[in-house]
């Protein structure tokens, strides 16, 4: 293979790109030697096993992937603004949006969930850290180099342009003979590694290590929202491994599972990715329902409405989601019977997620409002989500399904769910816990700015292509013709577009701001909040809780200060050694096999993913004969915690 | 402090693993000679290979899931009766969606 075929060239932004990754990269490399920070990084960072800083580490890649994703997003509405534009080529328009969609669901929604699930759910259930630390510190890194693997194919190799769904043919070896696919394949099966092991270890945590007197039914919503999340992650991720796996076959060693000849079946291929992906879609859909639930809660100062209609909702949805994913190939032609059935149990779906939307507006009535950024968020996103919901139902119908399918209509149809649904509640999420984890709130100011921009922008970016779909532009095209009459609107949504994008830069802006000028926390109860992660004292020590804390119902933090206030304080009890999980550096290393083994792969050196596999099965064999048990925190170092910490 | 209280069960040699995996191993094996060197009718071959799978699942559950070492059985019920609705309905509703135009195929 030569350097031009290995390097991608030719494209002046790919240069640009290049440039930009090289600089970034000795700059990061400049600053940690230049402040002797490379020891710190690992033995504090890199190898750590607390639940915690796992979760920081989830949010801030995530928040790398959105720009990447945002970028990508900002691109494509550049060439589509107006007619018959050469700002990009076909293929590199083809690549964008696949890249694009690939990246914020997988590498974005995803883990910025999970991030706040595993910074906030220990907290919630009174645990010291997850079941499995050790397979939470692998989940993170398998998810990451994954994120790394997909990310490097547009400047090494080639990106893949057959789509996030990858249909095949299109995406078989005929129609797509680069290494573009093969990244995608395997990207995506490394870091589903992760999601797998993450659905296991919070399964495990939430059943087994909630503190004693917490009943299952007196969970908080987002507690109950991530077990859900991960029962459906446990069915549903198997599926899309296999079907990797299988189009891996297809594409390194000629196997015929999905071609067009030989007995291959190509359908089987959206077959098998949606009974995956419309789960997946529940999977980041959940998790932001339940932080809404707490926010929304918190800032209406009234527990939540209709708790047990808000568990059962979500166990339907749960079961449902298995049963709708023909809806997202009603064309293929499966048949009135086929396409009337999944027809139907795509309206159903809407049922529960109507009784949630009115739980909430429940919730709200009578409820004593602050308009914090993070409440805002959580409001605008009920008439968003409603939006985005009902227009699901339309395409829910098979027969109108023909007219609405793969045109804008439904691009706007899924933005207005996942954004409105999962990026308002990242944001959300990140306002309301960012003291939990940095120890001083974003800026609210900073925060209001960025909330209006973001969702004017969004609504102007994102309605118009509801009647673009309407007027009949087909998604995924690179360009169109000034006959077609689509120019205006394109404008408006490309306007709408740069709007996000100043959001976002607000956003990241705040982030480095409130660093800098944000007082630092004084209580670990900055909103007047009701459940448990808020009765941790600022900063939160690394073993959370020095004495477990009781759970006495629902909101069980709220309990506890309507007894502090009625002059019941709880007594003093001498505090007992914590047993806490020793960090290592095996995950992340083991990772870097999976990532070296994932790139000989890509471009078929089989010597190179062989020298990877061997380096994952070693670190599996050595962490199988590692004896460390953990260690005690004595309590002299508690008391001494304890005492710097302010409650 | 996850560990600690489980530590004593895996002091012993894990034979139990073994086993499994060992019984694992083979029977993939014969599933895969039945598939491919065997003379069975194609009828014959899927119901084999069904067996197997199902053999296999169970080994999987008894030597590497614990299944007969919890004392939360109402959570293990329910799990496992989540996993046969939600395997059902991909099995079935995967042959009934992908069954359209196979009458022009050798099935």
């Amino acid at each position: 293979m030569k350097l031009d075929e290995f390097f991608v060239t030719g494209d002046p932004l790919i240069y640009g790109a290049d440039v930009s990754i090289a600089l970034t990269l000795i700059g990061a490399i400049f600053v940690l030697t230049y402040f002797k920070k490379w020891k710190w990084l690992w033995t504090e960072w890199l190898t750590t096993v607390d639940h915690k800083k796992l979760g920081v580490m989830y949010i801030i890649a995530a928040v790398l992937m959105l720009f990447r994703g945002g970028v990508d997003a900002l691109l494509m509405r550049a060439q589509l603004t107006v007619p018959d534009s050469s700002f990009l080529d076909a293929n590199h328009y083809n690549e964008i949006f696949t890249t694009h969609g690939t990246i914020m669901i997988i590498f974005m929604a995803m883990p910025f969930l999970i991030g706040l699930i595993n910074v906030v759910v220990p907290l919630q259930i009174g645990a010291r850290d997850v079941a499995y630390p050790f397979l939470n510190a692998v989940s993170f890194w398998t998810f990451f180099m994954g994120a790394m693997l997909f990310n490097i194919s547009f400047v090494i190799g080639g990106s893949p342009s057959a789509g996030w769904t990858s249909y095949v043919p299109l995406a078989g070896l005929e129609l797509s003979p680069g290494v573009g696919q093969n990244y995608y394949l395997l990207g995506l099966q490394i870091a589903g590694i992760g999601t797998l092991l993450t659905g296991i270890n919070f399964l495990v945590t939430i059943l087994k290590m909630r503190v004693p007197s917490m009943k299952l039914m007196q969970m908080p919503m987002f507690t109950w929202s991530s077990l859900i999340t991960m029962v459906i992650i446990i069915f549903a991720f198997p599926v899309l491994t296999v079907a990797l796996a299988l189009m891996t076959f297809d594409r390194l060693f000629g196997s015929h599972f999905f071609t067009m000849m030989d007995g291959g079946m190509p359908m089987l291929w959206a077959n098998l990715f949606w009974i995956w992906g419309h789960p997946e879609v529940y999977i980041v859909i959940l998790p932001a329902f339940g932080m809404f639930s707490e926010i929304i809660s918190t800032f209406a100062r009234k527990t939540l409405f209709g708790y047990k209609a808000m568990v059962y909702s979500m166990v339907v949805i749960a079961g449902l989601s298995f049963l709708v994913w023909v809806h997202h190939f009603f064309t293929m032609g499966a048949g009135g019977a086929v396409n009337s059935f999944f027809s139907i149990t795509t309206m159903l779906i809407a049922v529960p997620t109507g009784v949630k939307i009115f739980n909430w507006l429940f919730t709200l009535y009578k409820g004593r409002i602050r308009f914090t950024t993070a409440m805002l968020w959580s409001l605008a996103f009920i008439p968003n989500f409603v939006i985005g919901g009902v227009t699901g139902v339309m395409l829910a119908m098979a027969a109108a399904d023909y007219q609405y399918h793969n045109t804008y209509f439904l691009v706007a149809h899924f933005h207005y769910v996942l954004i409105s649904g999962t990026v308002y509640a990242c944001f959300a999420g990140l306002y309301f816990w960012y003291p939990k984890m940095f120890n001083h709130r974003l800026n609210e100011r900073l925060g209001k700015w960025s909330f209006w921009i973001f969702v004017a922008g969004f609504n102007l970016c994102f309605f118009p292509m509801y009647f673009l779909g309407l007027a009949g532009m087909p998604r995924r095209i690179y360009t169109y013709g000034i006959g077609d009459g689509w120019m205006s609107l394109n404008v408006l949504a490309t306007f709408g577009g740069v709007l996000m994008g100043i959001g976002f830069l607000i956003l990241v802006y705040n982030i480095y701001y409130s660093f800098r000028y944000s007082p630092r926390e004084t209580t670990g109860d900055p909103w007047d909040a009701r459940t448990l992660e808020w009765s941790t004292p600022a900063p939160v020590p690394h073993y959370n809780f020095a004495h477990l804390p009781e759970a006495k119902g629902h909101d069980a933090f709220w309990i506890m200060k309507e007894e502090k206030k009625q002059g019941k304080a709880p007594e003093k009890k001498p505090y007992k050694p914590i047993h806490m999980p020793s960090y290592s550096g095996v995950p992340i290393i083991m990772s870097v096999f999976f990532f070296i083994a994932g790139f000989g792969m890509v471009f078929s050196w089989h010597w190179m993913s062989i020298l990877g596999l061997i380096g994952v099965l070693a670190t599996m064999v050595i962490r199988s004969f590692d004896y460390d048990k953990g260690f005690y925190v004595s309590v002299e170092e508690i008391e001494e915690t304890e005492k710097k910490t302010t409650l | 402090m996850s560990n600690n209280e489980q530590t004593n069960s895996h002091s012993h040699f894990p034979w139990s693993h073994l086993i499994g995996f060992g019984l694992s191993i083979v029977l993939t094996l014969l599933a895969l000679w039945v598939g491919f060197a065997s003379d069975f009718s194609f009828r014959t071959i899927m119901i084999i290979v069904v067996i197997l799978a199902l053999i296999q699942a169970a080994i999987q559950l008894l030597m590497f899931m614990h299944i007969t070492e919890s004392d939360s059985s109402r959570i293990q019920v329910g799990t496992i009766l989540y996993a046969v609705f939600i395997a059902a309905a991909i099995v079935a509703g995967t042959i009934w969606v992908m069954s359209f135009g196979m009458h022009n195929m050798n099935m």
